[in-house]
């Protein structure tokens, strides 16, 4: 008898099955194209980690903000929109080429281009600068003479 | 001598950059808020949560919305500030308590003092999202037309209050 209680009292947790939070993963489809966009998105609090791997509470908020819009069938842009709308470019990891970023787009070429012409320059100096020494004939001699010993 | 000139020079320029860059606050996020309607809401009262409070009430008048939690760390550092600044009478605050539960944000209230007309319960942080919150305590300083002029991350401090906010609170006042 008590082997069977015992045994009936085993097979409990199969009855008793609790239910199971609803996974976010429910729908893989949605679920990628959200860590997708916000692997393009700046978290705030940490500021140099994405939104998608960002585990502060805001992170986790705005992930649910940017599923349920998902699930509303607001576009990509739509919802990068709305949250540029309230965090500002900041929350972009790919800043958008506007007046004050054109500095961070074009520096880095314009610092490349100063370098060309800083380069051409000191090898046309160069050029002038080392031109073939000419030696007499004596130096010459005196030079093989040295070069011989 | 002249060939020590350029590098000199190109030193400076970095220094003094980098010198900059050191007062700077990279954790300081300028808000695109500023200058725009103060986004509408409408949330329970945190001390009477069968009434509500919304945005719109406040046109006409100029308001700080405090952005605070009883499980914020800096609220603490900022709440004598503010209970000095109600006392005042110069600016009415109003709380939104993010992401807090009620019975904490209350008991939070009554153990420091309450320096806010009223609060708003914001239990999951969407109008917090809506007004760009990504580190309470925030202050918002908005005028007569509903719109927010100002935004303070982090705790308000004597300096910031004195420099940039009852300032600017005077200012859109006697508009």
């Amino acid at each position: 008898m008590n082997k069977v209680l015992i045994l009936l009292f085993c097979l409990l947790p199969v009855v008793s099955y609790a239910g199971v939070a609803k996974d976010l993963a429910e729908d893989p489809v949605l679920e990628k194209r959200m860590v997708k966009l916000a692997q393009d998105l700046r978290c705030l609090v940490c500021q140099n980690e994405s939104l998608a791997s960002s585990r502060s509470e805001l992170a986790n908020d705005l992930r649910q903000e940017v599923r349920e819009q998902m699930q509303k069938g607001m576009s990509d842009q739509e919802i990068i929109d709305y949250l540029v709308a309230r965090y500002g470019d900041y929350v972009l990891f790919d800043p958008p080429v506007k007046s004050y970023t054109l500095l961070l787009w074009y520096g880095p070429f314009a610092l490349l281009l100063i370098g060309l012409i800083g380069l051409v320059f000191q090898l046309r100096n160069r050029k002038t600068k080392i031109s073939e020494p000419h030696l007499s004939d004596e130096d010459a001699k005196r030079a093989a003479d040295l070069l011989n010993t | 001598m002249m060939r020590f000139i350029w590098p000199f020079v190109i030193f400076v320029v970095l220094a003094g950059f980098l010198y900059v860059g050191l007062h700077l606050n990279p954790r300081e996020v300028p808000s695109p808020l500023i200058g725009k309607p103060a986004p509408a809401f409408n949330l329970a009262q945190l001390h009477d949560p069968s009434k509500r409070f919304t945005a719109e009430e406040m046109k006409g008048q100029v308001w700080l919305l405090n952005v605070w939690a009883s499980w914020c760390v800096s609220c603490r550092v900022e709440h004598p500030v503010l209970m000095a600044l109600s006392r005042q009478n110069i600016v009415p605050i109003y709380g939104l308590d993010y992401k807090d539960k009620r019975e904490a944000g209350l008991a939070w209230l009554q153990e420091g003092g309450n320096p806010y007309v009223l609060s708003a319960s914001d239990t999951d942080g969407r109008i917090g999202i809506d007004y760009g919150v990504y580190g309470v305590p925030e202050t918002y300083v908005i005028d007569k037309e509903g719109v927010i002029r100002y935004k303070q991350i982090g705790p308000v401090t004597q300096q910031s209050l004195h420099e940039k906010i009852l300032p600017l609170v005077a200012e859109l006042k006697a508009k």
